[in-house]
């Protein structure tokens, strides 16, 4: 029985319902104005109604809102394409989930003026039932709303791994890596992982690691940097580490760390005539001297 | 791990753990049981691998580098557990050894 | 051989019976053939844990007693990363990024 009630009243009190549903949304400030004009948000409103409501009546033979069943396909992919359209904007997760639960009331309110109930029993099961399917839906944009941000944040994390790592060619079979800022192990692994298959990639002999931007150099990075040079020695080509600034040349020193077999120049440009010099390139000025 | 979309690099590390460990296990455990989890949600592979040998006395002293009481290099374990995102060792010597480890995709 | 210059191209699908019978087998075939020099081909390899890493430096170990010395080549991004991460980064092995250099390096040491 309850599920029937509930359908009678989606059906006969569509306009009554989306205006009320629509009333609790704007008194809890989840109209949001800035983001929506009030047609699309009335449209959205009404392809979730009818899509809830075409799950009611699919129901109300079982009677029951089972929040698993295949009868709320329709609605959840409504509600996906309303999730991403509002997120997009700006909505929160907070108000997706307030907007879906705003329904709640006002069919409620419908429920306990037409069911004609005396011990109440009814009245408790369909509002428990109803309950039970609109948390679970809400639940759902939540979810909705997380993974697409976890999207986002995956996404650019990954782009800014690539801007802060570049592998720059500077001549035939040498190769650049200029890095900038800190450099932490997740990002000290991407340098590698870059580094390494820019060997293969451009056919490169030389890496020249260029550490001028580098802020400072701990044990940590100083490891990470040997760990480089070993790897890419590894595949049969030579690292050479350059922009050694005098005051990280002190602290590497100081901190004990061993560069051991792996060439160091003070600069990049002194680097790139090393890297020359090794594979017999001479690069000549036409300007009269 | 192919499945999960993972890169060619935590492919390579982690199937190195595992064969680390694995060859542990059937040089000094005498022969182990692999198990194999996916766990999609996380993006994470897990992998038991149980052997019923004499169990390791000194964890600590084992997971460090360069120690071996057989003829290896000393550095499965501890090198293992770089390549790992999660590493765990239960031991009871006498008993077996199990290890768990885990990479993301 | 080449140019008196042995190669070894390690097989993709190489299990731990085969290296170690190729490790017996090496000193044998650069004496047979008067080998001047050994070039180790690992490209095929996708995987190279301790045991194998061993197994390769033990390889160039024997080339450079035997007066042959011993080139590394092809070596993947991946396995190296992983190689150093395990601590062995072998030092006392020469590496070329592929056999070509390998070979021009020999020559122009002998």
């Amino acid at each position: 029985m309850p599920v029937r009630y509930i359908h009678v009243i989606l059906d006969n009190e569509r306009e009554l319902l989306l205006k009320a549903w629509g009333s609790t949304q704007a008194e809890e400030g989840l109209i949001r104005r800035d983001l929506f004009t009030e047609r699309e948000a009335r449209t959205q409103t009404e392809m979730l109604y009818d899509a809830l409501s075409k799950g009611v009546k699919a129901s109300v033979e079982t009677d029951l809102l089972d929040p698993d069943a295949e009868c709320w396909d329709d609605m959840r992919a409504a509600l996906a394409d309303v999730t991403r359209e509002r997120t997009k904007r700006g909505v929160s997760t907070a108000e997706m989930a307030a907007f879906v639960l705003a329904l709640k009331y006002p069919l409620f309110e419908r429920l306990r003026t037409t069911v004609d109930d005396s011990n109440g029993k009814v009245l408790i099961d369909a509002v428990n039932q109803f309950t039970r399917l609109i948390d679970s839906v809400s639940l759902y944009t939540t979810e909705l709303c997380i993974s697409e941000r976890d999207k986002t944040i995956r996404r650019q994390q990954e782009e800014m791994m690539e801007l802060a790592s570049p592998v720059v060619e500077l001549w035939d079979r040498i190769v650049a890596v200029p890095l900038v800022g800190t450099l932490d192990s997740m990002r000290a692994q991407e340098v590698m992982e870059n580094t390494l298959s820019a060997i293969v990639d451009k056919k490169a002999d030389i890496v020249i690691i260029d550490i001028t931007g580098v802020l400072t150099v701990d044990t940590q990075v100083a490891q990470h940097l040997i760990r480089t040079a070993a790897a890419v020695r590894l595949m049969g080509a030579e690292a050479i580490i350059s922009g050694i600034s005098p005051r990280i040349a002190q602290t590497m020193v100081q901190l004990g760390v061993d560069t051991g077999e792996i060439r160091t120049r003070s600069s990049l440009r002194m680097a790139l005539a090393d890297a020359f010099r090794q594979l017999d390139t001479d690069v000549i000025s036409r300007i009269a001297k | 791990m192919d499945a999960l979309g993972a890169k060619v690099i935590r492919k390579t590390r982690l199937v190195t753990a595992v064969s680390e460990i694995f060859r542990n296990g059937l040089i000094y455990g005498g022969g182990a049981l692999v198990l194999i989890h996916c766990h999609n949600a996380t993006r994470t592979v897990w992998i038991d691998c149980c052997d019923d040998g004499p169990g390791i006395e000194d964890m600590a002293l084992a997971l460090s580098d360069g120690y071996t009481s057989g003829s290896g290099l000393g550095r499965g374990l501890g090198g293992a557990k770089r390549l790992a995102d999660a590493f765990e060792v239960l031991s009871e010597p006498g008993i077996g050894t199990q290890v768990r480890l885990a990479g993301r995709a | 051989m080449v140019d008196e210059i042995m190669l070894v191209a390690i097989d993709e699908n190489i299990n731990d019976s085969d290296i170690v019978a190729l490790q017996d087998r090496l000193a044998e075939e650069v004496h047979a053939n008067n080998a001047q020099g050994i070039v180790i081909d690992i490209s095929a390899l996708e995987i190279v844990d301790t045991f194998v890493g061993r197994i390769i430096a033990q390889l160039a170990g024997i080339g450079v007693l035997m007066d042959a010395p011993t080139y590394l080549v092809g070596m993947r991004p991946a396995v190296a990363m992983t190689l150093v991460e395990l601590g062995m980064t072998l030092p006392a092995v020469k590496t070329a990024r592929n056999l070509q250099h390998a070979v021009t390096r020999l020559r122009a040491s002998r």
